[in-house]
């Protein structure tokens, strides 16, 4: 069994704080994604949890130990590196038995326990390869198979796909879910990119300077954001967020335009709050071409300013309340700049945060 | 002119330009060459003589004892203390500057720059300058005529520049290959022994190279602080061919070959490890 437990563990370089204390449990086979921008200490957290950092103060459990002062070869963990940290003097095959060897176990077991990596990841032409003389993926897979021959705990993935290109990156992210399914052991997966996060991740967490802002499934973090930081970094286009003053049961925008109270949110805002309306470009659609009729909508007319065609739908660029708003046009047709359009507002999917705070003035 | 003629002269002014450099580092040494093979008599003939007219190893059996109009002169005796002088200070120097190297690459400790710039300071005062404040020490704590006392002036003035050059080769090699090799169940040192040092090997290749040449080839140093054949170095041994009217050419010049011959075959055989490049591949590319 290997869950993996931080408890209030902070990160110091001299006198600076980087990690703020961060409580965080990791169920044993789960899948558990850090995101968040650059400097947010995902990356820092994991190399805590590999033991190539040391922690400055609270405690990682990884199974029932707690592992604090453990040498990183102590922590039965494997890791994949963004760069893959591959050893260009060894061969693949040299490079995927490194670990075994050096636990010494018997020739017999690493020739097999390779073979098996080998064959799960496609390497078996490969192995008497040297990394020079891989191409970008092949690379990205040997350090794939150097992290599963070892049979660790828990994987750590610190940004592994960030040196692929986008075709690539797709694709290796199935192979990484697949791998996950197949061998069945705890991940902790740090990447920038929400796309990344959505798609491979049981659970979600997003980092921002080094607090935990939002643990959650994606589609929880996706449909329930804590707060506007959560909000415009999960979802793509991010999540347009329009200041305004609710004003007896109207969200009133800045240019006087208003929308009535979300219904399941009237009971959590009061009476001259200042608060934040968010709302997907997916909820923002011109009418008869959105998703599905949504059971609490209101209407508004505005002018596109801009189109993106992706094909299956239409990014709309247009203007609330003078802030820019993205929306999306399904089912497109082709959309001229100027053109003033009626869109439908998803009302029972907007969120509202509190001004001041940046929280979701949703309780729950 | 047009402009593919204009291409062709250049290339030929700078293969020419080429030639005479390398005319004016060759000769020199190729005169020593030819010199060992001719007699003493032919050095300084008028007009000079550039091809031995009978080549023979005449000097080569005088200088070790085997001519008959010739007082031996220690050459072997010579040619080992250079031999211990040279590599007992080359690998103590390749130890420290691997260790200083490494931290200087990898560690963050206080005083780091400054440490390292005084290292680099170190070696813009000219050893010579050194020589009393040398010799005034050692001949208190009783190193003159000892091999330990030059190997100890060698290691000091060796270790300032494989200090450097180890460095630059460590920061080339991603910390995360020692990293990785850590994750996979190595100690700190067992990755070091195992992922950099092989990686490092041509930058340490390279400045035992230099370590060992700056040793092998000083004089200024070795002349002051050596006597007799308990500590002479080679080039030290050169200065036995002058004596009050006369300087043995041809003798010095033998010897000088032999003096060349092993620095050539080490760098020979090295050279491989000079070609740097070894971690392409390795990380993403």
């Amino acid at each position: 069994m290997a869950e993996i437990t931080l408890n209030n563990v902070i990160k110091r370089y001299g006198k600076t704080e980087v990690v703020h204390g961060i409580n965080l449990d990791i169920a044993h086979n789960e899948f558990v994604v850090l995101v968040g921008p650059s400097g947010c200490g995902k990356s820092t957290t994991l190399r805590m949890i590999a033991g190539l950092e040391d922690i400055s103060d609270g405690a990682i459990s990884i199974g029932s130990d707690v592992v604090n002062d453990l040498p990183p070869r102590k922590r039965n963990i494997s890791m994949v590196f963004q760069n893959y940290a591959l050893y260009p003097h060894m061969s693949v095959r040299e490079n995927l038995g490194f670990g075994l060897k050096i636990a010494k176990h018997d020739d017999a077991v690493v020739t097999e326990r390779v073979n098996e990596a080998a064959e799960i990841l496609g390497l078996d032409e490969l192995l008497e390869r040297t990394p020079a003389e891989l191409s970008g993926g092949q690379r990205q897979r040997v350090a794939m198979g150097r992290a599963i021959v070892r049979h660790p705990q828990a994987f750590l993935f610190d940004e592994p796909l960030s040196n692929l290109d986008a075709k690539l990156r797709v694709q290796m992210r199935t192979e990484i879910k697949k791998l996950h399914q197949k061998v069945k052991t705890t991940v902790v997966y740090v990447t920038h990119d929400q796309v990344e996060a959505m798609t491979l991740a049981d659970r979600i967490v997003v980092m921002k300077d080094g607090y935990i802002e939002q643990v959650g499934t994606p589609m929880d973090v996706f449909n329930h954001p804590v707060n506007t930081f959560v909000a415009s970094f999960i979802g793509s286009p991010p999540m347009n967020l329009l200041p305004a003053v609710i004003k007896g049961g109207q969200v009133v925008f800045v240019d006087g335009k208003s929308l009535p109270v979300p219904a399941r949110l009237a009971a959590c805002v009061t009476e001259g709050q200042e608060v934040i309306f968010g709302l997907r470009p997916d909820d923002l659609t011109p009418v008869g071409h959105g998703i599905a009729e949504s059971g609490d909508s209101a209407r508004m007319t505005l002018d596109v300013v801009l189109s993106e065609p992706l094909g299956t739908e239409t990014i709309l660029y247009t203007s609330i309340a003078g802030q820019e708003a993205q929306g999306k046009m399904f089912g497109p047709r082709n959309v001229t700049p100027g053109e003033t359009l009626e869109f439908d507002i998803a009302m029972d999917k907007a969120h509202l945060f509190d001004a001041a705070s940046g929280r979701s003035v949703r309780v729950d | 002119m047009n402009r593919s003629l204009r291409k062709q002269v250049g290339a030929v002014a700078t293969w020419l330009l080429t030639f005479l450099l390398m005319v004016i580092i060759c000769v020199p040494g190729l005169w020593v060459v030819l010199t060992a093979f001719r007699p003493n008599g032919e050095v300084l003939a008028k007009p000079p003589v550039w091809i031995p007219e009978n080549p023979s190893l005449n000097n080569f059996a005088k200088i070790f004892g085997y001519g008959a109009d010739q007082v031996a002169i220690p050459v072997p005796a010579y040619f080992a203390n250079s031999l211990i002088i040279a590599l007992t200070s080359t690998v103590i120097a390749l130890l420290i500057g691997m260790s200083g190297g490494y931290a200087f690459a990898r560690y963050r400790f206080r005083f780091k720059n400054g440490l390292f710039l005084g290292l680099m300071l170190s070696r813009t005062v000219p050893g010579i300058a050194l020589s009393l404040p040398i010799f005034m020490i050692w001949s208190r704590i009783g190193l003159i005529d000892a091999k330990m006392g030059l190997i100890i002036v060698y290691v000091a003035m060796n270790v300032p520049f494989t200090i450097w050059l180890i460095d630059g080769f460590f920061r080339q090699i991603p910390k995360e290959m020692s990293e990785a090799a850590q994750v996979d169940g190595c100690t700190r040192w067992q990755a070091f022994w195992k992922i950099e040092f092989p990686l490092a090997k041509s930058g340490i290749a390279s400045a035992g190279i230099f370590a060992f040449l700056t040793s092998w080839n000083e004089y200024a140093l070795a002349s002051n602080l050596t006597r007799s054949t308990d500590s002479k170095t080679l080039p030290v041994g050169l200065m036995d061919f002058t004596a009050q009217f006369t300087i043995d050419w041809a003798g010095m010049s033998a010897m000088a070959v032999i003096i060349i011959i092993p620095a050539l075959i080490l760098t020979f055989l090295v050279q491989k490890h000079l070609i740097a490049g070894l971690t392409f591949g390795g990380v993403k590319g």
